[in-house]
């Protein structure tokens, strides 16, 4: 087993009286495709956010690549390298996936916050952008404003900006949520592509790209890490098929009666 | 060294690159004090107000920034100017950067009130830091002169030569000599890779954060170099005029700087210069046509503009023709 790029360790996020997540704990390793699954209201996007710094746990601690990263603001993570993408496309509709990309890279290669010399005037920027646009089949489309844009080049620009962030880990949030069946291959072999070196955590409930991609799993329900493991024990644990067909009252939640109504 | 650059990289240059139409522009904008020498006053006017116009543009069109108190820093850098050359030196130019300091400062002061919250919020906070500092101008009438206005300043002749006349050419030169350098410096601003982050964080706020943009520093600084132009504006109108009187505070000068906005076009830096020229010499026509009631047709104009909207304005032609097509539109 490789060297642990990010931790979580206890992670409990209270919302008013209510418990989003409680006691998180997970270990991504170096070059991990790890996915996180779990049903509706399990606690996933919260984990997000409490990894990216949108949230501050009540308690808790995120380690990423050996510092505590608890306490810093998302756009501070962003620069050790902890990236993600957005359930529902967080684009720049203004601008186009050429701009979009040369803003991101000049930004990661810290020069955004030159003001004197024009945009794209870096051959390093102009080249990563070259680079990203042809890894992500948006050469075709990079003048065009990304409001126009079809669903599923929105989706890849989506990603494509992730990483020109040059990320050490990448927190993929549905992916293929919403894209339409023509344009799902070209986005699922482009998530296989990703360079191996990135970490990657996956949320997802495409299980078709879950387990086709996922070499490790995690499991969460109500807001705790129900089990862990590699997919074919996740398959084969009876207490995840439950969680997942509905059987949540005699199998998961004898513990937590009241709980078993709101899932 | 044209020709060296990838297809991509000229796309990427296009935006920032002069183009022959843009530099004949200036050049006639540079010889109308000579060429309508009857009508340099109101040259004066229209770069006065494209400046100030261009400065709101930098936080309105390109960070998405509304504010409904503009002219706070309008007025701030026109009484700075004027209590400088009264009391301190008669030097425009010096005037002019103590004017641009003095709204620079309150801009970066008052930046803080508008990183949190949404449009409608910003409008507000705005509306009111404006109508606060007229209400000091008004009250601290020991140094302003409050509801009578500054009077008694005298400027002196620009760097040391070229005296303000009575025709207002002098004036007008050097207006629009401050405006062509401003409007040249805010160019290189927004193509740049900070002013992409700007439009950035007016596009998507959220995801500017998620890809590593420190967002408030970002909006600290526009909303203080926006602050600064609309300064160097006001500091320009009160050493032309030689006065400076609350009427710079105004309300009416944050809105009309926004509807000159609406008529040029947003986000697009001469957006401001063009509706500064159709606004003032409405304006200024129609005013000498009806002085009553030029409201009604400025009024009607804005009105028919956003119903029928720019583009098509600008083109009579489509104006009859059916539209084949049917768009989503």
């Amino acid at each position: 087993m490789s060297a642990t790029v990010l931790s979580a360790y206890g992670l409990v996020m209270y919302f008013g009286s209510i418990i989003a997540t409680n006691k998180v704990t997970l270990d991504l390793h170096h070059g991990a495709r790890h996915a996180l699954i779990g049903p509706n209201g399990a606690g996933k996007t919260t984990l997000i956010n409490l990894l990216t710094g949108v949230l501050q746990p009540s308690s808790g601690k995120i380690v990423l690549e050996g510092q505590d990263i608890t306490t810093l603001a998302p756009h501070q993570r962003v620069h050790r390298g902890m990236v993600r993408t957005f359930q529902i496309n967080q684009l720049f509709d203004a601008l186009t996936p050429l701009e979009t990309l040369a803003m991101v890279v000049s930004q990661q290669q810290g020069l955004g916050g030159k003001w004197w010399r024009a945009m794209g005037s870096s051959a390093s920027v102009t080249e990563r952008c070259e680079q990203l646009l042809e890894q992500f089949h948006l050469t075709a489309v990079m003048d065009q404003q990304t409001r126009v844009l079809a669903y599923g080049k929105r989706r890849l620009l989506e990603i494509a900006i992730a990483l020109a962030c040059k990320p050490r880990v990448l927190l993929l949030d549905e992916p293929m949520a919403g894209v339409p069946a023509g344009e799902r291959e070209e986005l699922l072999q482009t998530v296989a592509a990703l360079p191996s070196d990135v970490s990657i955590l996956l949320i997802e409930h495409d299980m078709d790209l879950v387990f086709s991609f996922a070499k490790q799993m995690t499991v969460m329900v109500n807001g705790t890490v129900l089990t862990e493991g590699d997919p074919e024990q996740i398959a084969n644990d009876p207490r995840v098929k439950a969680v997942y067909l509905g059987y949540g009252a005699d199998s998961t939640h004898n513990t937590q009666p009241s709980e078993g109504w709101h899932a | 060294m044209a020709q060296q650059y990838s297809p991509l990289q000229s796309s990427l240059l296009a935006h920032a690159r002069w183009t022959w139409w843009e530099v004949l522009l200036w050049a006639l904008a540079l010889a109308s004090p000579w060429l309508l020498s009857g009508h340099a006053l109101i040259i004066n006017e229209i770069a006065i107000v494209a400046l100030f116009a261009l400065s709101l543009d930098l936080i309105l069109g390109y960070a998405g920034i509304v504010s409904l108190g503009h002219a706070a820093f309008f007025g701030m850098g026109a009484y700075a100017a004027a209590l400088f050359a009264k009391f301190v030196m008669p030097d425009p130019l010096v005037g002019l950067l103590v004017g641009m300091g003095a709204a620079g400062f309150l801009g970066a002061l008052c930046s803080a009130t508008i990183l949190r919250g949404t449009d409608l919020t910003r409008l507000m906070v705005t509306l009111g830091v404006g109508l606060i500092l007229m209400e000091l101008a008004n009250k601290l009438d020991w140094l302003t002169g409050g509801a009578d206005g500054l009077q008694g300043v005298v400027m002196g002749p620009l760097l040391g030569r070229f005296e303000f006349d009575l025709y207002g050419r002098v004036a007008a030169w050097y207006s629009l000599t401050v405006l062509l350098i401003v409007f040249v410096v805010a160019r290189r601003f927004v193509n740049s890779p900070f002013g992409a982050t700007l439009k950035a964080i007016r596009d998507n706020r959220l995801r500017a954060m998620a890809i590593g943009i420190p967002v408030n520093s970002h909006l600290v600084v526009v909303y203080t170099v926006a602050a600064t132009g609309a300064g160097a504006a006001g500091a320009l109108l009160a050493q032309t005029s030689g006065f400076a009187s609350l009427d710079v505070f105004e309300f009416h000068r944050s809105a009309d700087v926004m509807l000159i906005l609406v008529v040029g076009g947003v986000g697009w830096l001469y957006g401001g210069v063009v509706g500064a020229i159709v606004f003032k010499l409405m304006q200024d026509v129609i005013s000498s046509i009806t002085p009553q009631y030029w409201t009604f047709w400025i009024g009607l104009f804005l009105v028919v503009l956003v119903l029928v909207g720019r583009e098509r304005l600008i083109r009579p032609w489509t104006w009859f023709k059916k539209d084949r097509k049917v768009g989503p539109t």
